[in-house]
């Protein structure tokens, strides 16, 4: 056990180039913030629309809904990155596929967000069909009976009240989020993990390098937490179970 | 639209046998210590000796907010200096899903405990048994039943996260493909066949859960 302790390191220069370590996990931490809240985004929107679609009465609508969801739970999220990113683009039309492969900007943080978001969006899919699931049935048919068509219901009556009670386990697919980032290194994404492991690499001062990672990611994952325990108080359903405001 | 050939998963298949060998054996391996280690953890975090609850609780949640592939770069990293040699990328990986899983089986086994009526507990009490044949003999076979598809359900995706030894570059399934890939200038076919393969094997899986599902649940 003799290692070698830096703490000066983050503040040296890298050994190629003039930015410092520092300026590399900055770089990082600002990918994976980028990845991770463009990904929620692309969950939230598909994840809420899917999990509606599997509680319809349309057989065909919840089929499509469920192999929607088994699709993208049942393929490893790293492997799921190559599907992107290497295969999809070979099922564009030729012209498409060769600007993808060699000019589209920003290739890999586009794929990695998309990915994610996709991935993701199966599990919110998930909690919001039992989200759903655990309304009383009656506000499903009160609501027929006042006239609205089924869109309307869902769209004034039940997604604004599923989507409250489930926002417990959806805090921890926002945080999920973060930690699932960290993925996107396989592809060449610059986010923290990335810079981690080529910080470690060049300045061979891994515990200091994976210590301040590790902490980057404990904020990112802490934040999330307070973000969603704040809406989470401030979209309470009045009149239901839970802890007092 | 390209080219593919797919010819090329004739030859591929001796590698992929292997490479998946290594993934179950991975598999196995990180379910059965984690789910030892991680019921020894549950007892650990619901002991009322205070210090030991803490220090168990401490380790569950840390690795629960680390991302595994960080996870697996630390041990990656630290192992060798804990041990005094370098050790390979196989055997770091065994030991980094061994520890990492405990702490994910662990809240499974703690509620699967909590989920032991009372009356269980009192009754092997009053039936003259000590606390721990009240836990061997009592509580963990009701617990394990009660938590057998969820159990099952985290080896699904434990299976699945092996396939992020790619970091370290140990040889399981995705590795191999990824090397026939490039041996044979056919990455895209390859990484098809791996798909492929994941998921047949983990939508097969978690169809034969949601059987046992039906089957197991205990009738009160």
């Amino acid at each position: 056990m003799n290692y070698h302790w830096n703490w000066g390191i983050f503040l040296e220069p890298v050994k190629s180039g003039d930015e410092t370590y520092l300026d590399w996990l900055i770089t990082g931490l600002g990918w994976t913030l980028a990845v991770s809240l463009t990904a929620w985004l692309i969950a939230l929107c598909i994840g809420i629309a899917v999990g509606a679609l599997r509680t319809t009465p349309s057989r065909l609508l919840v089929m499509l809904g469920n192999a929607w969801v088994e699709l993208f739970r049942n393929i490893p999220l790293l492997v799921q990155m190559f599907l992107w990113f290497f295969v999809a683009p070979e099922f564009l039309p030729r012209e498409w596929s060769l600007w993808v492969k060699q000019d589209m900007p920003a290739k890999e943080f586009i794929t990695a967000a998309l990915c994610l978001g996709f991935f993701t969006s199966s599990r919110v899919a998930e909690q919001v069909r039992a989200g759903v699931g655990s309304l009383p049935r009656g506000q499903h048919d009160a609501a027929l009976a006042l006239g609205l068509t089924l869109g309307q219901a869902y769209r004034h009556v039940i997604l604004p009240q599923a989507l409250r009670i489930v926002i417990p386990p959806l805090t921890s697919e926002f945080m999920n989020v973060f930690k699932n980032s960290s993925v996107a290194f396989a592809i060449g994404v610059l986010e923290l993990t990335f810079q981690a492991r080529q910080m470690q690499e060049d300045s061979e001062q891994g515990i200091e390098t994976y210590l301040a990672v590790t902490l980057l990611y404990f904020i990112c994952a802490f934040t999330a937490n307070r973000v969603m325990a704040l809406i989470e108080a401030r979209t309470r359903v009045p009149g239901l179970i839970g802890k007092p405001a | 639209m390209g080219e593919f050939d797919f010819s090329v998963w004739q030859p591929s298949l001796p590698f992929i046998r292997d490479g998946l060998l290594f993934t179950l054996r991975l598999t196995l391996v990180a379910m059965s210590g984690g789910i030892v280690i991680g019921t020894l953890l549950a007892l650990a975090r619901l002991s009322p000796i205070v210090p030991l609850a803490r220090v168990a609780g401490a380790y569950v949640d840390l690795m629960r907010s680390i991302p595994l592939v960080l996870v697996i770069l630390w041990f990656f990293l630290v192992i060798p200096f804990i041990t005094g040699s370098p050790v390979g990328a196989e055997t770091s990986a065994i030991i980094t899903f061994t520890a990492f899983e405990a702490a994910f089986y662990c809240e499974i086994m703690r509620s699967g405990i909590q989920s032991v009526p009372r009356g269980q507990v009192n009754a092997a009490f009053a039936l003259g048994l000590g606390q721990a044949q009240t836990m061997i003999h009592v509580i963990l076979p009701q617990a394990v039943r009660n938590m057998l598809p969820v159990l099952l359900t985290q080896t699904i995706v434990l299976f699945q996260d092996t396939s992020l030894v790619y970091a370290i570059g140990a040889k399981d399934m995705l590795k191999a493909a990824d090397v026939v890939g490039k041996n044979y200038n056919r990455p895209v076919e390859m990484i098809v066949l791996s798909a492929l393969i994941y998921f047949t094997i983990c939508f097969s899986l978690s169809l034969a859960v949601k059987q046992l599902q039906k089957r197991v649940a205990i009738i009160r």
